[in-house]
């Protein structure tokens, strides 16, 4: 495969995974507005910075209202990760990589930037949101679905899956790293409303509320929910399970030869240091230094990745 | 060429239905015009959906959009169609054969049948390739001859594609769309599949690979990138074949060889389908500023080490002016008269051929010589007085640039239109692939269709569509 198309196929995945996190970003912090009106817009603060774009809105805003933060995350393309700017990236890597993939998955990435297209053109108007944000969410999961069910488990699927898991991981830790001050546990009495809120922010943001109630029914507090985010391996947006998951395509990258490659050698290091020990162990860490730690890590094993793959020269 | 009643393919020249049509006839009697419209717009929707579009040059943001495409076939009967393709395959044998003598002996100019200032003094002509025999012999591998009608039997070439013909996934995708939208119609009609073309090209391509290649050729396709406006095409073209899609940045020369870059290193590439143009292959050999093609490609292609296709320097062949010789080239490599026709040319740069277009410019066709896609040419006949004043001034400028045509009756096929069938002009552009010892012409090809009523223009740029072609076995 050319390093051209596992570059391309890394980041449509990437930008895929990133369009649905920031829709579902959306949807967490418009949920949490309707309900706990005594939060304002300071919760639309937090949702811009597990989006990774505060400071970029600060620097084109006056003001940070709840219509404007909506608006950049959803579909101004000045913000590269709003979702409108991640589908049209993704269909242009899509375009790029299009001999890689089937006639099922490239249909489907069109299909979500046309659809993205029409019902982005304009503002959206609050009553329109729910159902806006669920038709993107349902058209990238089409893809994913396309992707699974059409595509050859070679090294174009390596690459794709490379892309997302580094996506997801990334976009965990980064929800993680802005909520961390309510998950410690000396940080108020456990049980209180505001506490309550803010832990269904977190699990509402990784799609994780069923599964943590399934698993730990009502009575468990800030241990499980970082527990659960970080550690669990059943869980498809916890760290552990993104790590594992790209460690093994890694290791398919690398079949055949003699020693693991340096991407695989940081991701198994990012493994065995920081997400197999119980979660004592990284509350002693601090919760916020670990955090800040393996995010810095998946940025250098993204890059690792492009360099033993020859992606750029 | 004669002035008489328009040729519709549907309905000859006296209203009777022709015996190619008369299936599709007794089915569309029955069609409820209702459901027909709503296939057009389905039809539209796939398109849109596979993403089968072009991008428009001169436009601030490269926009993509559909060439509009019209539900009824175009159809073609196969004993109408096998006296195309003897035509076709003879005028292909002798575009090779031509390419081959200018680049090495010029017998034709010493025999005296072209002057050689037509070669000599062509931007078209190549002289890197003075000497240089291309892997296999073969110069154009892939092919588009452009085919205009004016009655039962009278088919005209009307311009030979030797450079990098486009179009071939419109045919091949028309095609698909037909058989999801109409499936009754191939069950009614026996229609010649076009579906084995990206199979029939790789195989072609592979048989011209360089004689030190072993085993199974490394074929690739070379793309100016994702802005092009054939861009979707060379992406389907690509993945049709199976084989990998490169950029210039892709590639090198690694050992002699032009090898890509995978991500486990470099991989040579045999054969190089190239959809760049000759200045930009090679900046080391053309334009320095290319940022396109692959610097010292040339080098490896004069060694022997790559095949390109289609070979530098074959534009000499599919220049307008050269286009005027078409037949004595026939005459000359083949030995036989030839089986297709020309449309008359009048050489602008001879001065008493200048004088008669000068003379009839509001009846005539004028073309500049290296021009394409239907840009920069005056149709006398629906030119305003201003046009054709403007048009004169160029032409005195700069005769040498311009060749003239008569302005042909060209044959109507039936759109379909708010008010049902109504006739415009076609052309078609039929693909032919050469190998040692093979020439392969796809039965069909891709018709182009001028939507507007009256109208000749039938390219893409200027407002025309496309239809299925079919050719059916009586």
């Amino acid at each position: 495969m050319l390093g051209k198309t596992a570059n391309g196929l890394f980041w449509m995945y990437r930008s895929l995974e990133r369009a649905e996190n920031t829709a579902r970003l959306i949807e967490t912090g418009q949920r949490i507005a309707l309900t706990r009106l005594e939060l304002g817009d300071s919760e639309w603060r937090s949702v811009l910075e597990s989006a990774g774009s505060l400071g970029h809105f600060e620097a084109v805003h006056d003001e940070l209202t709840k219509g404007a933060a909506i608006d950049w995350l959803l579909r101004d393309r000045d913000n590269p990760s709003s979702v409108l700017s991640s589908i049209e990236t993704a269909r242009q890597n899509a375009r790029l990589v299009r001999t890689a993939l089937t006639h099922e998955v490239w249909e489907a990435t069109n299909a979500a930037y046309m659809s993205a297209r029409e019902l982005l053109a304009r503002k959206v108007v609050e009553r329109d949101l729910p159902g806006v944000l669920g038709a993107m969410r349902q058209s990238a999961s089409l893809v994913r679905g396309m992707t699974h069910g059409t595509m050859l488990r070679n090294d174009i699927y390596n690459f794709a899956r490379l892309g997302t898991f580094i996506e997801r991981a990334d976009n965990t830790a980064r929800i993680l790293d802005v909520k961390y001050y309510v998950l410690l546990p000396s940080a108020s009495a456990v049980g209180t409303s505001l506490d309550n809120v803010q832990w269904e922010t977190i699990l509402r943001s990784v799609s994780a509320r069923g599964g943590f109630r399934m698993e730990y029914g009502a009575g468990a507090g800030t241990r499980e929910i970082a527990h659960f985010l970080i550690l669990d391996k059943r869980m498809p947006r916890s760290l552990a399970f993104c790590l594992r998951k790209i460690r093994d395509n890694l290791g398919y990258l690398n079949n055949g030869q003699m020693r693991p490659g340096p991407a695989q050698n940081k991701a198994l290091h990012i493994e065995r240091t920081y997400l197999s020990h119980d979660i004592d162990a990284v509350f002693d860490y601090g919760l916020h230094e670990y955090i800040q730690t393996v995010l810095g890590l998946l940025a250098e094993l993204s890059g690792q990745i492009e360099t033993d793959f020859r992606f750029y020269e | 060429m004669e002035n008489g009643p328009n040729f519709d393919e549907m309905w000859g020249s006296d209203q009777q239905l022709r015996q190619p049509y008369e299936l599709f006839q007794s089915w569309f009697e029955g069609e409820d015009p209702k459901r027909l419209r709503q296939k057009q717009r389905e039809a539209e929707d796939l398109f849109r959906l596979t993403g089968i579009t072009f991008n428009v040059y001169g436009r601030a943001e490269a926009e993509e959009r559909l060439i509009p495409f019209d539900i009824i076939p175009r159809i073609i009967s196969d004993r109408e169609w096998s006296r195309v393709t003897r035509g076709i395959e003879q005028r292909v044998r002798a575009i090779n054969a031509f390419l081959h003598d200018i680049y090495h002996r010029q017998e034709i100019i010493k025999a005296g049948r072209i002057p050689k200032e037509m070669i000599a003094r062509n931007e078209a002509f190549e002289p890197r390739m003075i000497g240089v025999s291309p892997p296999g012999g073969i110069y154009t591998h892939i092919v588009g001859i452009d085919l205009v009608r004016t009655g039962p039997d009278d088919f005209f070439v009307l311009e030979d594609n030797a450079r990098t013909p486009s179009g071939v996934s419109y045919m091949l995708e028309n095609r698909e769309t037909m058989l999801q939208m109409f499936p009754e119609l191939f069950s009614q009609n026996r229609v010649k599949g076009v579906q084995n073309y990206p199979t029939d090209l790789r195989r072609s391509l592979s048989a011209c690979a360089p004689d030190a290649t072993g085993g199974r050729p490394v074929v690739a396709v070379l793309t100016p990138g994702i802005y092009n406006s054939a861009y979707y095409e060379h992406a389907f073209l690509a993945d049709q074949m199976g084989v990998e899609l490169v950029e210039g940045h892709d590639l090198r020369i690694v050992d002699g060889r032009v090898a890509m870059r995978t991500t486990r290193g470099y991989t040579p590439i045999d054969v190089l389908y190239r959809r760049v143009d000759d200045a930009f292959l090679d900046p080391l050999n053309f334009n320095p500023e290319s940022q396109l093609g692959v610097p010292g490609i040339m080098d490896v292609y004069r060694a022997g080490g790559i095949t390109i296709a289609n070979a530098p320097g074959t534009g000499i062949a599919d220049d307008k002016a050269i286009y005027s010789y078409m037949p004595e080239i026939v005459e000359f490599y083949t030995g036989e008269r030839p089986l297709l026709r020309n449309v008359p040319t009048w050489r602008c740069s001879e001065p008493d051929q200048l004088a008669y277009v000068l003379d009839n410019l509001e009846e005539l066709v004028v073309k500049e010589v290296h021009g394409s896609g239907g840009y920069g040419m005056l149709i006398g006949p629906t030119a305003t007085k201003k046009d054709i004043a403007a048009f004169r001034r160029k032409l005195k400028a700069r005769p040498a640039n311009y060749i003239a045509q008569p302005t042909l009756s060209l044959s109507t096929v039936p759109i379909f239109a708010r008010q049902g069938l109504t006739p415009r002009h076609v052309d078609l552009r039929p693909f032919v692939l050469v190998s040692p010892g093979s020439i392969n012409v796809t039965a069909g090809g891709l018709t182009r269709v001028a939507l507007k009523k009256g109208s000749l223009v039938v390219n893409s740029s200027q407002g025309g569509g496309t239809k299925d072609t079919w050719v059916v076995e009586d």
